[in-house]
């Protein structure tokens, strides 16, 4: 049996470097399509990871806070008599309550405990206008534990001068929006005054600047610690306004966000609610890499498919020979398919190698964009799936190429063409 | 003594374009050591018979025997296997695997069979070249040398697994007087040297005249 496949190899062989021409093009037909599979699914993918990374890592997974809006149930539908009534409510208010969440320490602590629960972190927003010399301009305030929006929420990314640290260390320091700055002229080391309606003025010290690409963002948001937030407001250390959560699963946001919103009467917005445009994005980003990828193995199959076919018409004398003197069908066919799966295998990994220097090249040229602060190089994927898929389908898009074909030398009468002659 | 090669009430017909009845209840055997020519005009079923006792051809009626085993009814793989070990073919075109070395092509026929070592099997293969009188052309490339060579080797390959019997279909049909003798010549030494038998159709008169006996083939049936 061994011995039967290394004869068979070697007659495929021989057939191979006679053709040599032949076969090259049947290779590098393989060797184009898989090499476009690997640098489109790693330029799609790692495009992909980016945008994701620039929305949905700074996102909180479930997004707690007091939202301003008028009760589900009004009185009257829990008076006696009413219940079942159709009642019709003119003109309803929402009631006027705090921003606060309501217990907020208790809560965070026991979302802490919870095992699904990766990392939570407080926040405190609040109105204010800064101050430079003249100009006044009004902004939104958020009061951070900084280092723990750096581990959960990439933070630190969209730092670009100063650090968060520097925040850490100085009470009354203020990480300020790039817009905000630049308006302002004003850079790390200055100083700038926070006020609040009905407050004092809060002199604080820029440590750093932040951009996070989104202009409407860096025009007005800044960020403080926690406690300068609190103060600036005039409140104690349980005013929290936000609660931001990240799961160890993305996918049990949505469920894990009802079931707070039931238990603590607060509103729970779950990512994939919030940016539910991402996710088909991403997926149709996807489906389209594949498509165009399958087109082109696709191609490279009916090219083998041909050349095969051709091959077996020129080589119908030696099909028969090799019938007379004692090959089987089986043996036949096999000398074909390999002969399809040798084309593929060479051209496959000639694709790889191909799909990965472009794929290097591509990872380095340089992309420089305003809305990116911390992207030089285009983004490139390198996971190793593809380039597992991409050998396997080489494979598998070559045997399919060759059966046909390799069925009808198999199917060859030895007779017909000894006779025909 | 047993014959090597027998066929039972073979009858064949072809079905297209219309059935036409190409065979009719043929009996005969072939002794060991006989060197056996059909004769017979075009269309009279010689090279039909020849197929089918050469196993390439399964869709006949009756039986067929060669080495005392029944060949009728096997499958394609088992019969592919006794072509391979018991019958050597000569061709009337040469069909040799053009792109091999000649020693290549004389070597897979029991390379196929793989009862010998790759070593042996070249020894045996550059013996039979030696003994057709051409061991120079061992490592030339098949398409490159002349018919009459190409003739021979095509004899040698038949040779390389030791077979009960060497069929042939006018193996001297596209050769010039001078090799035509030739192969006849050897033909004529395997079977009196190694006592292997012999089964050739031939268009050639003086060819069939000089075997040890000839079978006269007319209208799908044996004359004599």
């Amino acid at each position: 049996m061994k011995t039967n496949i290394r004869l068979l190899l070697d007659i495929t062989k021989t057939n191979l470097l006679s053709r040599f021409k032949q076969t090259s093009v049947a290779a590098l037909g393989v060797t184009f399509g898989i090499g476009t599979f690997i640098i489109l699914m790693g330029f799609m993918t790692g495009l992909n990871g980016l945008l994701d990374g620039l929305i949905l890592n700074r996102t909180p997974h479930i997004h707690i806070f007091n939202e301003i809006k008028p009760s589900d149930q009004q009185p009257v539908e829990k008076a006696p008599g009413f219940s079942t009534a159709f009642n019709i409510i003119r003109s309803v208010k929402p009631k006027n309550s705090q921003a606060r969440i309501h217990n907020a320490l208790p809560l965070i602590s026991d979302l802490k405990k919870d095992a699904r629960v990766r990392g939570v972190t407080p926040q405190v927003s609040a109105q204010v206008f800064y101050i430079a010399g003249p100009i006044e301009l009004n902004g939104l305030l958020n009061g951070i534990q900084v280092m723990d929006e750096v581990r959960l929420f990439n933070f630190r990314d969209y730092i670009v001068e100063g650090s968060p640290e520097e925040l850490l260390k100085q009470d009354n320091g203020i990480l300020l929006g790039a817009g905000l700055a630049e308006k302002m002229s004003l850079s790390v080391g200055s100083r700038i005054q926070i006020t609040s309606p009905g407050r004092g003025v809060f002199p604080l010290k820029i440590v750093g600047i932040f951009q996070s690409g989104l202009a409407e963002v860096d025009d007005v948001q800044s960020y403080v610690n926690l406690k300068m937030a609190q103060q600036i407001l005039g409140e104690g250390n349980n005013y929290i306004s936000d609660i931001n959560l990240k799961l160890w699963d993305m996918e049990e946001a949505p469920e894990m966000a009802t079931t707070i919103s039931r238990l603590y009467q607060i509103t729970a917005i779950d990512i994939k609610t919030a940016n539910a445009q991402f996710d088909t994005g991403s997926t149709i980003r996807n489906l389209i890499t594949y498509a165009v990828s399958i087109t082109l193995l696709l191609v490279a199959g009916f090219g083998i498919y041909n050349i095969l076919n051709m091959f077996i018409y020129e080589k119908m004398n030696d099909i028969a020979i090799l019938k007379a003197t004692g090959f089987s069908g089986l043996d036949v066919k096999l000398i074909f398919i390999f002969q399809a799966l040798i084309i593929g295998l060479v051209g496959g990994l000639l694709g790889l190698v191909l799909g990965y220097a472009c794929s290097v090249m591509i990872d380095n040229a340089p992309f420089e964009t305003e809305a990116l602060p911390t992207i030089n190089t285009y983004p490139v994927n390198f996971n190793p799936l593809f380039y597992g898929i991409a050998i396997i389908f080489a494979l598998v898009s070559t045997f399919l190429a060759g059966y046909l074909p390799a069925r009808r030398a198999q199917d060859i009468d030895p007779v017909k063409i000894i006779r025909g002659q | 003594m047993a014959p090597i090669l027998e066929a039972k009430k073979i009858n064949k017909y072809f079905k297209k374009p219309v059935l036409f009845h190409v065979l009719k209840d043929l009996y005969f055997s072939i002794e060991e050591g006989q060197f056996v020519s059909i004769m017979g005009k075009s269309g009279c079923g010689k090279s039909t018979l020849l197929y089918i006792l050469s196993t390439m051809d399964r869709e006949y009626e009756g039986e067929l025997f060669l080495g005392g085993e029944k060949l009728t009814g096997k499958s394609g793989k088992d019969l592919a296997r006794v072509r391979n070990e018991m019958i050597g073919f000569v061709f009337q075109f040469h069909y040799l695997l053009a792109e091999f070395s000649v020693l290549d092509n004389v070597m897979f026929p029991a390379r196929k069979l793989a009862k010998k070592s790759h070593a042996q099997i070249k020894k045996d293969a550059l013996e039979k070249l030696d003994m057709l009188g051409i061991p120079h052309l061992a490592h030339k490339k098949a398409s490159m040398i002349s018919g009459g060579e190409k003739q021979r080797v095509a004899i040698a390959r038949a040779l390389i697994n030791d077979p009960l019997i060497i069929m042939g279909d006018e193996p001297t049909g596209n050769l010039d007087q001078k090799n035509s003798e030739n192969v006849f010549n050897i033909f004529k030494k395997l079977s009196q040297d190694e006592r292997l038998s012999l089964l050739i159709v031939t268009h050639d008169p003086d060819f069939a005249e000089k075997t040890d006996r000839i079978i006269q083939m007319e209208d799908g049936r044996i004359n004599k």
